[in-house]
């Protein structure tokens, strides 16, 4: 499990971004990557994998390792630690290769 | 229709090498644009340097850190032009016919394509982490220690109970060291450096002594041995679960042990961010101490690609503060080969640079030869996954060289890896070494992934919103089609 | 990749025949694995010399298509050859499932050219009538379907496709898994595949063909020549004239995604396991096969993005480039030499759709010593007469 500082908690008085997370209010930082934020909200996994359905989460946090893919606002496949929250934004766990067509 | 800017000189990365060199060049009046992925300069060894909640506590991450602002405020002072959030997938010679010399540049922003014209490129996309393929290394929970930076200064997040730090090298440590300046418990830092690796790097010493180093790094070790359980010797490690790590399993002195764990945070090295490099055609080669592929780059910071250059960890691992230096000088050499300055200008001031960068790379061959990764960490067997994408297995790979199978881009065709979305990032080294392993050749000798544009994923309607030409109709439309 | 100079080669896969082969398949791509997995059913010591993992492996690019419609054009009897082809595929997957237990991806349900502006329309039309209108041609039923009855056989078709010639006899294979079942065959039945075997000299000598490799000599009755571009030097040496060309094409490949498309456009199919390609472009531009040029690609793009509109949103993963093995005329030159009997050559551009054929008619033909007098439409002597005329 990971958990803010208390530097991270005081940024987030009065400026916190409220999303939601597989249908579950969460309230992260501006600025916070969505791997970030589903990491602080108790989230290891962020997938299952289309190949063999194995459980999946982030790994790098830089963007190359391609593992962090999660749905955001309905679209597949986002990388979350390339992509800041933003208030409003659903985030969601997503299972196996994605639907052409929702 | 997309807009196309242009400009001289394309800096892509906001890192060190990147940051110096896109705010020397633009002070020569090189008409300049610095691309970066990241919302904000610093690339990865100063992430979040503007924005980190870390500021209102400078001790937790440390001096070395925060003396990267000391390239912010030129490089936004200096006129160049800059991009965050853009991600670079291509760069390709001009095909217009007008457009004489130069080159695209397709990039995303935000989901949506942009193109740019450039006459000369220089690429500085640092490092990434060195694959650690250990069993259990795919499973949630095992990120690597620069993910764990990233958290830290990005968002001040950091790992609760059961918490192990494994592998070797600086950046794991200094990781473990910011951790205790906040105050978090690492329940175990195993460090895989093998005995007598200190007798083998012992001959580099005499410029680790010399360098700047030396002070800092022995304090920091004091520090974190002092506070940490270290286990030196670790030769084998496996992280244990079903769908999310459990416990981590480690030999360490012939005996084998087992620690609860929720996070694991691994890291044996960096390696260049060669994809882009490789698909614009920059030649690689086989680095023996470091053991990954480099492009090959001269003095100045030149490939054997025209007006493609290369600067900081991305043309080879040396440091934060060699990628700054780095970046001048090939700064430099861009601004004489757009005619702005001579080559006795050049020269005179690259000196000072010249200098600094070969200060700041002393005593990086005692910590090369120290923390190269070892065997069983970088040569996997069995079930441990190699292509994290794909799931390919090491066994499956060790199988197909046993059927003939000479090289990386036939192994690519016959299992798939090197497929996914990380176009081999995460195990291009390890599938041209376990190739090498099983066929007892030299990696050189194997050979790398052949890339191609994009390096990195953008979407259908994004690759549709390009311009198309003439050309490019009739050689895909072809109303009498032959055969 | 470095040259190593011959004096500190690394060491050669170990051959499992050490004597003179039946036959010997220079070329390890689509074309020469299939004619040596056919090869090997009819003899017992068969070898393919390869090249090394950077080669340009006009394999690697193929698109998958088992593709009956459109071919032909100008020469009848290659579209007997492509249908006899499509017949016998069943036979070679069911035939490699035997020998390794693994299936290459065939599905010959049918398959749709589509036609995306009037003009388009019109003139595949005209193609097509003429196409099978011509003397001799193998004929086969096909139907220009319009959007209403599209909309049934593909989900999401999208609004600008005005229509599409559809016939039961296309089909799609697998090329990788193709590639990698006929391999395991060659282990399997010990058949000996030596990469890093570039052939630089043929000799014949008492009946024999010598071929000269890095490694030493290797020895067979009879030999094929199944190099892709190579075969033009190669050629040179047993007196064979084969004028072959490179004709790069460049194909697009997007993620996996859940299972729609089950009727593969010529342009726009979607693998078994999920990924999809999009093709595909035919530009000469020499030999240029590592660079991938963008407005192809939005081209490319463009085209598959007007097909099925949904898949905008999913994301281009990699793409690629290979040069196809084109002839003069684009069809494919099958000959014995006649100054070097036992010598072969096999080339085309359509390796998957052959593939068949040349495993289960071509190879026989090789041992068996010659070609049958309907093949020689295939031979080079149809240049000179082009020429002469």
């Amino acid at each position: 499990m990971y958990k803010r500082l208390p530097e991270s908690e005081q940024a987030m008085t009065g400026h916190a971004v409220a999303v939601t997370i597989n249908g579950e209010p969460v309230h992260c930082r501006q600025g916070d990557s969505v791997a970030a934020a589903l990491l602080a909200a108790g989230h290891a996994d962020c997938r299952d994998t289309p190949v063999k359905g194995v459980a999946r989460g982030p790994f790098c946090m830089m963007g190359v390792c391609y593992d962090c893919l999660v749905t955001i606002d309905g679209q597949p496949n986002q990388q979350g630690c390339m992509i800041q929250v933003r208030p409003g934004m659903v985030i969601e766990r997503q299972q196996g290769a994605r639907k052409v067509m929702a | 229709m997309i807009a196309i800017h242009t400009c001289e000189l394309l800096v892509v990365g906001a890192g060190p090498a990147g940051l110096a060199a896109a705010t020397l060049a633009a002070g020569l009046g090189v008409d300049t644009m610095l691309l970066d992925e990241q919302p904000s300069p610093g690339g990865q060894i100063y992430r979040a340097i503007t924005s980190s909640p870390l500021r209102a506590n400078k001790k937790i991450l440390g001096e070395d850190y925060w003396s990267g602002e000391s390239l912010i405020g030129p490089f936004q002072a200096s006129g160049a032009k800059y991009e965050p959030g853009a991600t670079v997938w291509a760069i390709s010679r001009m095909t217009a016919p007008e457009l004489a010399g130069g080159f695209e540049v397709g990039y995303s922003v935000g989901g949506e394509a942009r193109m740019l014209h450039a006459k000369h490129v220089l690429l500085a996309t640092g490092a990434q982490e060195r694959p650690f393929p250990i069993p259990g290394w795919t499973l949630p929970g095992v990120i690597t220690a620069g993910a764990a930076q990233i958290l830290l200064k990005t968002a001040g997040v950091v790992p609760g109970d059961r918490t192990v730090l494994a592998g070797s090298g600086p950046l794991l440590y200094l990781v473990a060291w910011q951790y205790l300046n906040a105050g978090i418990k690492v329940d175990a830092l195993l460090d895989t450096t093998p005995a007598g690796r200190l007798g083998k790097a012992l001959p580099h010493v005499w410029g680790f002594l010399r360098s700047a180093y030396l002070a800092k790094g022995l304090k920091l070790l004091r520090a974190v041995k002092a506070n940490i359980k270290v286990i030196q010797h670790v030769s084998a490690i496996e992280a244990l679960g079903q769908d999310k790590l459990e416990a981590v399993r480690y030999t360490a002195n012939g005996q084998q042990h087992t620690l609860q764990a929720d996070q694991l945070m691994l890291h044996q090295g960096v390696i260049p961010n060669i994809n882009l490099s490789q698909a614009v055609g920059v030649t690689l080669r086989w680095n023996d101490l470091l053991m990954c592929w480099e492009p090959q780059v001269d003095d100045w910071g030149n490939t054997n690609i025209d007006q493609i250059g290369i600067a900081g960890d991305g043309a080879g691992i040396a440091g934060a503060w060699a990628a700054e230096h780095r970046g001048r000088i090939a700064a430099l050499e861009a601004a004489r080969q757009l005619g702005k300055i001579d080559q006795a200008r050049r020269d005179s001031m690259a000196r000072p640079h010249i200098d600094a960068y070969a200060r700041a790379v002393r005593g990086r061959e005692f910590f090369d030869t120290m923390y190269q990764a070892p065997d069983p960490f970088r040569l996997p067997t069995g079930d441990t996954v190699v292509c994290r994408c794909e799931e390919v297995t090491a066994g499956q790979i060790r199988e197909t060289v046993k059927l003939g199978c000479p090289g990386p881009n036939q192994m690519k065709s016959f299992l798939r890896c090197g497929m996914g979305p990380c176009q081999g990032r995460f195990c291009s080294v390890t599938v041209t070494e376990l190739i090498a392993d099983e066929r007892g050749v030299s990696p050189e000798e194997v050979g790398h992934y052949r890339l191609r544009f994009p390096t990195k994923p953008l979407t259908l309607g994004e690759l549709a919103s390009l311009p198309q030409t003439d050309a490019s109709r009739q050689a895909v439309v072809r109303l009498k089609k032959p055969v | 990749m470095s040259e190593t100079d011959a004096g500190t080669l690394p060491p050669p896969r170990a051959r499992h025949h050490k004597g003179i082969y039946d036959a010997v398949v220079i070329g390890g791509g689509l074309v020469g694995s299939a004619i040596a997995f056919g090869l090997r059913q009819c003899a017992e010591h068969i070898a393919v010399l390869d090249e090394g993992d950077v080669a340009f492996r006009a394999s690697r690019g193929n698109f998958g298509l088992v593709w009956v419609q459109s071919k032909g054009m100008g020469m009848p009897a290659y579209g007997h050859w492509t249908m006899s082809s499509k017949e016998l595929w069943p036979k070679l997957a069911e035939r490699l499932q035997e020998i390794t237990g693994l299936e290459v991806g065939l599905e010959q349900k049918g398959g749709l050219h589509p036609v995306l502006t009037e003009q388009e329309y019109e003139s595949r039309i005209e193609f097509m009538n003429k196409l099978l209108s011509q003397p001799g041609m193998v004929q086969y039923d096909w139907k220009m379907l319009d959007r209403k009855e599209l909309q049934d056989m593909v989900p999401g078709i999208g609004p600008e496709v005005v229509g599409a010639t559809w016939t039961n006899v296309d089909g799609v294979a697998n090329p990788l898994k193709m590639l990698r079942a006929l391999h395991t065959a060659f282990d399997q039945q010990k058949l000996d595949y030596l990469p890093l075997h570039p052939v630089s000299e043929i000799d014949k000598i008492n009946e024999v063909f010598e071929l000269t490799t890095p490694h030493g000599i290797i020895r067979a009755h009879k030999v094929v020549l199944a190099s892709g571009l190579s075969n033009q030097k190669l050629g040179e040496k047993v007196g064979l004239s084969i004028p072959v060309r490179p004709q790069r094409g460049q194909i697009v490949v997007l993620e996996r995604t859940d299972r729609i498309l089950h009727t593969p456009f010529s342009t726009l199919r979607q693998m078994d396991e999920g990924t999809w390609l999009i093709g595909d472009s035919q530009e000469e531009a020499g030999y240029a096969d590592g660079v991938v040029g963008l407005p192809v690609l939005a081209t490319l793009a463009d085209r598959a993005a007007r097909t099925i509109p949904a898949l905008r949103s999913v994301r281009v993963v990699r793409s690629w480039s290979a040069l196809r093995v084109m002839s003069k005329d684009g069809f494919p030159i099958y000959e014995q030499s006649t100054t070097y009997p036992g010598a072969f050559v096999a080339t085309c551009h359509s390796g998957v759709t052959l593939a068949a054929a040349h495993a289960l008619r071509i190879a026989p033909m090789v041992i068996e010593g010659s070609l049958p007098d309907d093949m020689s439409v295939f031979s080079t002597r149809r240049f000179h007469v082009q020429e002469a005329a």
